[in-house]
């Protein structure tokens, strides 16, 4: 099946700003579905509110955008009622980690097989640019006139430290990783987590005078650095990207269907 | 006892309730007085193949049954004040999406942590308008455990009917009194089921193109039909518009297949009404008091008789006008200041001639609390 079958044309164009990195996460992320030859009836996309969560509207999945920070709850409960589905939950930085924070958490904890995809532009970008918990320190944001004081999280540890089985980094300049981490993603059983460092020239770029979306990208580049590098040593400023948990650990519904039979067996 | 015969408290026979309308999900997060609903439920749904979940909080619980539902499962959740508050924003969404399900509220006294072990009945207009923005809801209520467990399965009925979430309004003491209830036998109780859009696939379906007849067949998440759910006005494909023909259209229809059908959904009770001079209105646990009032006065020969609501929203304005249409005076019995009263006020011709009778500090409201009300009303004093 071509990517753009996995188009819903109907309903573009899209909303992104021109110049805006969710396009690239879309492209990278259908070429993973391509590359595993998934039927799209197996496929629902989650989504909360923001311009990542649009992702799920213009793909030809059984989609379901739902309301701001909430999508790894309502994806638990899909998952759980029917888990021969393939679950894929995109998430901007505000909506996974602010006001979603807790769901992240405890989908992390149950290790439930659903893949986040936390869309990382350090910015709430539908609502005009306030700063979000990813932006970090000393960011210009509308809600920052004066700069941040507000520390960040790293996504990775987080979902590390809560109990993810798969947590991978990359960025819109890194696609072909990107695309790789995805599909990795996607086929790992348990609770995945994928941050994409995505950029926002129109709010997080212009404002913090870090140009157009090319040199955010171009930062993205110089910035970054693969897991376990000697660059990382010699400049712990750099990002890591690449894969840092790859664990097995029991899969929530399958820990359920035990439940089931303890149940059974206690009834008969 | 026979088998189908049981002694339990009103919390299980919501449960028992549920379980025969074929709930097969259930996510919760521990709260009194409705906790009881969430711990049976673990035991019981693993046993006939379905689904518990312990969520994180009471708004995870209640998105969780919206995914759930769409599957095409039946779903519910459960809760009191502080988690019915929080679960609002969501049971939005199952309104604006459409989606059915069902949602227990045992209402405790409020405001905020309240009198959580303590009777109440002041969450009446947050089930009508706690979620934000217009919208229509469905409401239940019951005063004794045979009617808990009927209303619990009306309520699926109708979210499944018309696609809708409906509310569960018990309160503290029909959830934790223990009663009897006798269980009826599997058939007895007609069950609604999933309507599910003959369409086949591959074929355009449009999940939010009503029929002739307003429903709007389902197609369930994972099947063969791919289409957008969104909590955003929508279209016809669910796809979000901003089109103020689509707008207007939209919150129309929301309103309508509830509103228009007020007749059809009110579940009520009539006990002495027709010679009533003095019509008592009553629901959950303050119509038993209400009830041994009527039956207590009668037996001395007064006129007096009960209209007990087991359908809140939308109000039966209608049913409520006629049976007061003869009556020198109505008393509202409630445990809140009022909020069924004003309904009631609004509904009949002479609302002057409408009293409260009530109670607000966390204890049952008696037939002693009534009797004197009423004897005030009369002019004869207490």
């Amino acid at each position: 099946m071509a990517v753009k079958d996995f188009i819903r044309e109907r309903f573009f164009p899209h909303i992104w700003c021109p110049g805006c990195g969710h396009g690239i996460v879309l492209n990278s992320l259908l070429r993973a579905v391509e590359s595993l030859g998934m039927s799209k009836n197996e496929i629902v996309m989650v989504s909360g509110i923001g311009c990542s969560s649009r992702i799920s509207g213009y793909l030809d999945f059984h989609t379901l955008h739902t309301i701001h920070g909430r999508a790894l709850a309502f994806a638990t409960g899909v998952k759980l009622s029917r888990p021969e589905l393939n679950l894929i939950v995109p998430m901007g930085d505000g909506d996974a980690l602010a006001i979603g924070g807790n769901h992240f958490i405890h989908a992390a904890r149950r290790n439930i097989d659903l893949t986040a995809i936390v869309m990382n532009n350090r910015i709430y970008g539908m609502t005009g640019g306030q700063f979000s918990p990813l932006s970090g320190c000393g960011v210009m944001a509308t809600t920052a006139p004066f700069a941040t004081v507000d520390q960040s999280f790293d996504v990775a540890e987080l979902a590390r430290a809560a109990g993810a089985t798969f947590v991978a980094r990359s960025t819109t300049y890194h696609v072909q990783q990107l695309t790789k981490l995805l599909r990795e993603a996607i086929l790992h059983e348990g609770f995945s987590v994928v941050e994409v460092l995505t950029q926002c020239p129109t709010y997080f770029g212009r404002r913090n005078k870090m140009g157009g979306a090319v040199e955010m990208m171009k930062w993205f580049k110089d910035n970054t650095t693969p897991v376990g590098s000697k660059a990382k040593t010699e400049n712990p400023a750099l990002i890591e990207r690449g894969i840092f948990v790859q664990t097995e650990r029991p899969e929530y519904c399958k820990a359920y269907d035990q439940v089931i039979e303890r149940a059974q067996k206690g009834k008969k | 006892m026979k088998p189908n015969t049981k002694f339990l408290q009103g919390n299980e026979a919501c449960v028992e309730g549920a379980l025969y309308a074929g709930l097969r999900f259930f996510a919760g997060y521990p709260i009194t007085p409705s906790t009881e609903i969430a711990e049976t439920l673990s035991a019981r749904l693993p046993q006939i193949g379905g689904k518990f979940i312990q969520m994180e909080d009471e708004i995870a619980s209640m998105c969780a049954i919206i995914g759930a539902s769409l599957t095409g499962h039946k779903v519910m959740t459960a809760t009191s004040g502080p988690g019915f508050s929080l679960k609002q924003e969501a049971l939005g969404y199952a309104v604006m999406a459409e989606i059915p399900c069902v949602v227990v509220n045992v209402q405790r006294g409020g405001p905020s942590t309240g009198n959580p072990t303590h009777v109440a009945q002041g969450d009446v207009m947050q089930a009508r308008w706690g979620t934000h923005g217009d919208h229509a809801i469905v409401t239940l209520t019951a005063s004794n455990h045979q009617d808990v467990f009927a209303m619990t399965v009306e309520a699926f009925n109708i979210a499944e009917t018309y696609r809708t979430p409906v509310i569960l309004l018990f309160d503290e003491v029909v959830g934790h009194m223990r009663e009897k209830l006798v269980i009826p036998a599997p058939g007895e109780i007609p069950l609604v089921e999933r309507l599910r859009t003959s369409v086949p696939g591959g074929v355009d379906y449009h999940p939010y193109l009503p029929r002739e007849d307003g429903r709007l067949p389902m197609s369930d998440f994972g099947g063969v039909h791919r289409y957008n759910v969104t909590g955003l006005f929508h279209d016809m494909w669910g796809f979000p518009s901003d089109n103020p023909g689509v707008v207007h259209g939209l919150m129309r229809h929301l309103v309508d297949k509830i509103e228009n059908n007020a007749g059809q959904l009110a579940r009520y009770k009539e006990f002495e009404l027709q010679d009533a001079d003095t019509v008592l209105i009553s629901y959950g646990s303050a119509a038993r008091s209400a009830l041994h009032v009527v039956r207590n006065r009668r037996a001395r020969g007064e006129k007096l008789g009960l209209l007990e609501l087991q359908t809140l929203w939308p109000f039966p304005a209608a049913l409520v006008r006629d049976h007061c249409a003869r009556a020198r005076s109505v008393v509202v019995v409630e445990m809140n200041t009022g909020q069924i009263m004003r309904e009631v006020k609004a509904a009949v011709k002479n609302p002057e001639n409408v009293f409260l009778a009530n109670r607000i500090d966390g204890t049952l409201i008696t037939p002693t609390d009534i009797r004197n009300i009423l004897r005030l009303i009369q002019g004869r004093g207490v």
